[in-house]
């Protein structure tokens, strides 16, 4: 794709553009079967066809692309996570986001804007001090700033007059003491993603069927032998679990419990404004975070709702909350209207990390509990699914993320989540 | 969403502390477990879309701990316990 295509099409009026995928019958039976069709099943399937082409893969999609989870989220990219496993594995996915357009000739609109973390304790800048030093290993910048250095970085944002460091001076009850500065963190379209790697698989030959709820699973002993779908029975060698919000509904059907549980994480976009902030600020202490989208929108989001559940459209509380802490920061958009709210749904792990996984089903592998970091964990997390499910072992970096850390006594405990455990 | 506390009646949720999934993450009977029966059980959810059976604990309130039956994929309340 480029700007002479762009202009050939132009001048034909717009009546030569093809079908981006093809929306093909389910066939009797696949090598692999991959169920969900987000932007992880996708990039899986992807992988699958273009590093390991080991038979015919399927993408099996309840609704329609990226329509699930993949595109509830705040869009959001960044590295700056607290255990090593985890700030490796996403180092490695952001190097995969810078080349993502390239790679797939799809604009996914990755805007590497950079994040701000607002510290309003003591005690939070120790912590992000320490989280600095870790990902300085890895070599990814995040740089302790002082407010004066956010004031400029961001104008109109109102932390607490200069000057003020004790709770309740410079008219915050918690006037921000530090911030920091995330430069490689940025944000891309969701629906673009999903549909660069849906069109880059079906051009490999990956079957992408749509409408298509998987309703159970056919066992024969350890082994699953077919997917049972609203369009019929689906034979398989192999089935990978790439879903969100449905993770305890599969490990059902396949006759196993999960450390996972799901939670709504609310979102909502204001009307399109003039462009007022070209960077994403995140404010783990209040629970808020913003940016502004290329069209305008205000993108914010906070904590996940104060119980689980799986309705889609989130705790009024929550919502409430997450506005008080916007406008704490910017009291001049308190008069900008709200367009959109919803939930996503998200699967937190009982220690906060994925599961990147055998199952204790011999053909059946999981890629779930990604939390409220699915979204930014998209191409690596796709390309390790896919070696995990054609050489049935984990590359290093996807490892620590195995279901057995639960039996070992294990635990891989994440912090820097929106859905940490508090 | 309101929810049936035993001693105060229907009450707003934002009283309430979310107390898990009922049987999650805790041992029952004096069965010895190891390996996956005991993973399963300290860190196991059914964590199903629908029914379910929670904990609540009314905290704003009389502090009250609660059984509670609700549907996940609708928030309906479809009954309480002591």
């Amino acid at each position: 794709m480029s700007v002479f295509s762009l202009l050939r099409h132009a001048l034909r009026h717009h009546a030569g553009w093809t079908q981006t995928w093809r929306s093909p019958e389910p066939q009797a039976a696949y090598d692999t079967v991959i169920i969900g069709g987000g932007g992880h099943g996708l990039a899986t399937a992807y992988h699958m066809a273009r590093q390991y082409g080991i038979g015919r893969v399927a993408v099996l999609e309840k609704g329609w692309l990226g329509g699930g989870n993949t595109g509830r989220n705040t869009a959001v990219i960044r590295a700056n996570y607290l255990r090593e496993e985890s700030i490796r594995f996403h180092v490695r996915s952001l190097q995969l986001w810078n080349e993502l357009s390239h790679a797939l000739d799809y604009n996914v609109m990755f805007s590497p804007r950079g994040q701000i973390d607002l510290i309003r304790t003591w005690g939070k800048l120790r912590d992000l001090r320490r989280r600095a030093a870790i990902m300085a290993r890895h070599g990814v910048a995040y740089d302790i700033i002082t407010p004066a250095e956010i004031r400029v970085r961001v104008p109109g944002i109102d932390i607490g007059a200069p000057g003020a460091r004790a709770p309740g001076e410079g008219g915050k009850r918690f006037p921000v003491l530090a911030g920091a500065w995330h430069p490689e963190a940025g944000i891309a379209r969701h629906d673009a993603v999903a549909w660069a790697y849906a069109r880059a698989a079906d051009t490999l030959g990956v079957d992408i069927i749509q409408n298509c709820e998987v309703t159970g699973l056919r066992r024969d002993g350890r082994r699953v032998t077919s997917v049972e779908t609203t369009r019929g029975e689906i034979g398989c060698a192999r089935v990978g679990v790439a879903v969100a919000g449905h993770a305890g509904v599969l490990a059902g059907m396949a006759g196993f419990r999960l450390p996972v549980e799901t939670w709504p994480l609310v979102a909502f976009v204001s009307e399109p404004l003039k462009p007022v902030l070209d960077t994403c600020i995140n404010c783990p202490q209040t629970h808020v975070y913003v940016n502004q989208s290329d069209k305008g929108e205000l993108v914010i989001g906070g904590g996940p709702d104060p119980y689980r559940g799986h309705a889609q459209r989130g705790e009024w509380e929550t919502v409430e909350a997450v506005t008080r802490a916007l406008l704490d920061l910017f009291p001049q958009w308190g008069r900008v209207k709200l367009l959109r709210q919803w939930a996503g749904m998200i699967d937190v792990a009982y220690d906060t990390s994925p599961i990147l996984s055998r199952s204790p089903l011999d053909n059946l592998f999981l890629s779930v509990g990604w939390g409220s970091g699915g979204f930014k964990a998209i191409p690596a997390g796709g390309e390790a699914f896919a070696r995990l499910i054609a050489t049935g072992e984990p590359d290093d970096l996807t490892a620590p993320f195995r279901l057995d850390r639960f039996r070992e006594g294990r635990p891989l405990f994440e912090t820097a989540s929106a859905s940490a455990r508090g | 969403m309101l929810l049936p506390c035993p001693h105060c009646g229907r009450r707003p949720v934002a009283e309430f502390r979310y107390g898990g999934e009922d049987g999650a993450g805790r041992l029952r009977g004096d069965k010895v477990l190891d390996g996956d029966a005991l993973a399963n059980s300290l860190y196991g959810f059914d964590n199903p879309k629908g029914v379910s059976p929670e904990w609540w604990q009314h905290v704003a309130g009389c502090r009250a701990w609660f059984r509670l039956t609700r549907d996940t994929a609708t928030d309906r309340v479809l009954g309480g316990g002591p």
